[in-house]
């Protein structure tokens, strides 16, 4: 399950839907708004999705999760919105029979869903200016820009 | 002629001041819109650096563009 939300992440409700008596290991990430992003001070983001292409392109990355490193439960959840410096921006929640497989999968999703998902941050500064991140009009392809 | 369903997002939806239109159009493909488009509202991102999709799936810039497609241009993107 992959979910964009325009509400609270609920993490013991997202932790509930992992229970499972086969696993020996539960690894979570948790993605917070932070107050600096390359040298300026951040007093808030603002997430936007596309909704359905994020929310599918998110069920794919899980599967290839679940694929690839053999684990039993992947869910995650994804923050839109105006969030505070804090909030819980990204959620993501693994489980394995061991740990090393949770620890992988759970680093692949959340790298691949920065990489993949359309979502966008626009962070709010404290001079009072904004910016879309990845946006700038200087540099090179798209696919050459640093991640957030 | 055909007509498109556009939506925008980010930072074309604020340089494009909405965030869907419908358009009529000559354009065959995602880049050949994109390109219309930029040069109608001054899209600063350049095409090189906007994926498409079509109907909800990524498509290639160069897939081809039917009448009633439902069009987004995704910004390079920043989730996470």
């Amino acid at each position: 399950m992959f979910r964009i939300s325009p509400t609270p992440l609920e993490i013991p409700a997202l932790r509930a839907t992992l229970a499972d008596a086969r696993a020996g290991a539960c690894v979570t990430f948790e993605g917070w708004v932070r107050d600096h992003n390359e040298g300026q001070a951040v007093q808030s983001l603002e997430y936007e999705a596309y909704v359905p292409l994020a929310e599918a392109e998110g069920e794919r990355i899980l599967a290839e999760a679940r694929a690839r490193f053999g684990v039993l439960g992947a869910v995650a959840a994804h923050r839109v919105g105006h969030l505070a410096l804090g909030d819980l921006a990204v959620w993501v929640g693994v489980t394995a029979a061991h740990r090393a497989a949770a620890f992988d999968a759970c680093r692949y999703i959340i790298d691949e869903a920065k990489a993949r998902l359309p979502i966008w941050k626009k962070e709010h500064y404290a001079s009072g200016t904004t910016a879309w991140i990845n946006c700038a009009t200087r540099g090179g392809p798209a696919a050459e820009q640093p991640r957030g | 002629m055909h007509e498109l369903t556009i939506e925008y997002f980010a930072l074309l939806r604020e340089q494009r001041g909405q965030a869907t239109e419908r358009l009529q159009t000559a354009a065959a493909t995602p880049a050949a819109l994109y390109a219309e488009l930029q040069a109608r509202h001054g899209f600063t991102l350049p095409g090189d650096r906007v994926r498409a999709a079509i109907n909800g799936a990524f498509a290639a810039s160069d897939a081809p563009l039917r009448s009633g497609d439902l069009v987004v241009f995704i910004p390079p993107v920043a989730g996470g």
